[in-house]
């Protein structure tokens, strides 16, 4: 159908050279909806996802198990130095304060020097003002089967605080800029044995992987659902898993080796997506298949 | 030991509409670790819930049941305000309650 729209344009270009050129909008005005089409097309498989994921959103997603969880590591005195994280950590809008934070997230913290996203803040606090091992936190970092690290539960607490508001990351904050731009190009950077990028498979429209259509994380429509998903409730296991394990997961799937456990990469990372989503609103903990 | 549930438990005409999600492993019994042997089973075996002091479910769950389950429960007769009140005991002997008033 598509191709037929297109050569019928081309047609009328070719056989009508004048016509075209003094009406070149409708010619355009042919041949652009089907190419915008895949984009919005959506396919049976995408749908029944999608009616699967509002359903669970509505009837209740095991994300909230975590998000309760959470809520008591952040409000009780635990650790070596023996405070919570509600009265000693700064999520960027002042000490213990939650509302809203993970929506402005990656952002830089002067305290630490550094951009932070959410679960590196998170863990840079426990180690910071609890007095936990970084090197404990980061041995097993994310969920598997039974076991879910307790910073795993405190993002989850923490981006569920920021439910239906609208993403805003401090993009216009310089050292943020930095970090946007670093983002960029890692995404951008084409290597390790297959010799592709991020962008390959999420840097243009309609791509997809066997039936699972791929967001492109350049656009504000495809970050987004790049966002929304994590921190997230994967069914395939029954695991609460954050953006953090997303982003190193990529590079797994990359066949790149995997950055460390709250490093500058996956900030950098999470930092141009996000904020590519900028302005348009997070939804709430994810599930996903 | 146990997680907490989480309920909700709304009220549409004169039937409530209650959801519970568990926090349990529901592990089958039928799994292997990395190391080749058996993971013993644990999972939720009974589950009881009463609303407004009445015991309108009194169920019994079994390995098919999924890891952190959710369950759903239309009852009738329900007022706002009433006590939701879900309790489970699993195969270890483990339990929990949890309540919430209907709003």
């Amino acid at each position: 159908m598509k191709y037929r729209i297109a050569f019928v344009a081309m047609l009328a270009l070719v056989m009508q050279p004048a016509s075209a050129q003094n009406k070149p909008a409708t010619a355009k005005k042919g041949a652009k909806p089907p190419a915008a089409a895949p984009a919005e097309q959506k396919d049976a498989a995408t749908l029944e996802f999608e009616k699967f994921r509002t359903q669970m959103e509505q009837e209740g997603n095991p994300a909230e198990l975590f998000e309760v969880k959470g809520e008591e590591f952040w409000k009780t005195k635990r650790g070596p130095k023996n405070v919570s994280l509600a009265e000693s950590c700064d999520l960027g809008l002042g000490i213990g304060v939650v509302k809203g934070a993970y929506v402005q997230m990656p952002r830089y913290f002067a305290d630490a020097g550094k951009v932070m996203d959410a679960e590196r803040r998170i863990v840079w606090c426990m180690v910071e003002k609890q007095g936990f091992k970084f090197d404990d936190l980061a041995k097993k970092p994310f969920a598997s089967g039974e076991y879910t690290p307790e910073q795993t539960s405190l993002v989850t607490y923490v981006a569920g605080q920021s439910k239906d508001m609208k993403i805003a990351i401090p993009l216009k904050d310089p050292h943020v800029k930095d970090v946007y731009e670093i983002g960029k190009e890692i995404v951008a950077y084409r290597a390790g044995p297959y010799d592709f990028s991020c962008n390959t498979c999420h840097g243009a429209d309609g791509k997809r992987i066997r039936m699972q259509n791929l967001p492109n994380i350049t656009t504000a429509k495809g970050s987004l659902t790049a966002v929304l998903g994590w921190p997230g409730y994967r069914m395939t296991g029954g695991v609460m898993l954050t953006p953090q394990w997303r982003m190193g997961d990529c590079f797994r799937q990359q066949r790149f080796p995997q950055p460390k456990y709250a490093s500058d990469t996956i900030t950098a990372l999470l930092t141009y997506m996000t904020a590519n989503a900028n302005g348009q609103m997070y939804k709430g903990l994810g599930i996903k298949r | 030991m146990a997680d907490p549930m989480k309920i909700r438990a709304q009220l549409k005409g004169d039937v409530a509409e209650i959801r519970v999600l568990m926090g349990h492993a529901m592990e089958t019994g039928q799994r292997k670790d990395a190391a080749g042997k058996t993971i013993p089973p644990h999972f939720i075996q009974s589950m009881t819930v009463e609303v407004g002091g009445k015991k309108v479910v009194d169920g019994q769950v079994g390995t098919s049941v999924s890891r952190n389950p959710v369950f759903g429960f239309k009852v009738k007769g329900a007022k706002a305000g009433d006590k939701v009140v879900v309790s489970w005991v699993d195969n270890k002997g483990d339990k929990r309650t949890d309540e919430v008033a209907v709003a």
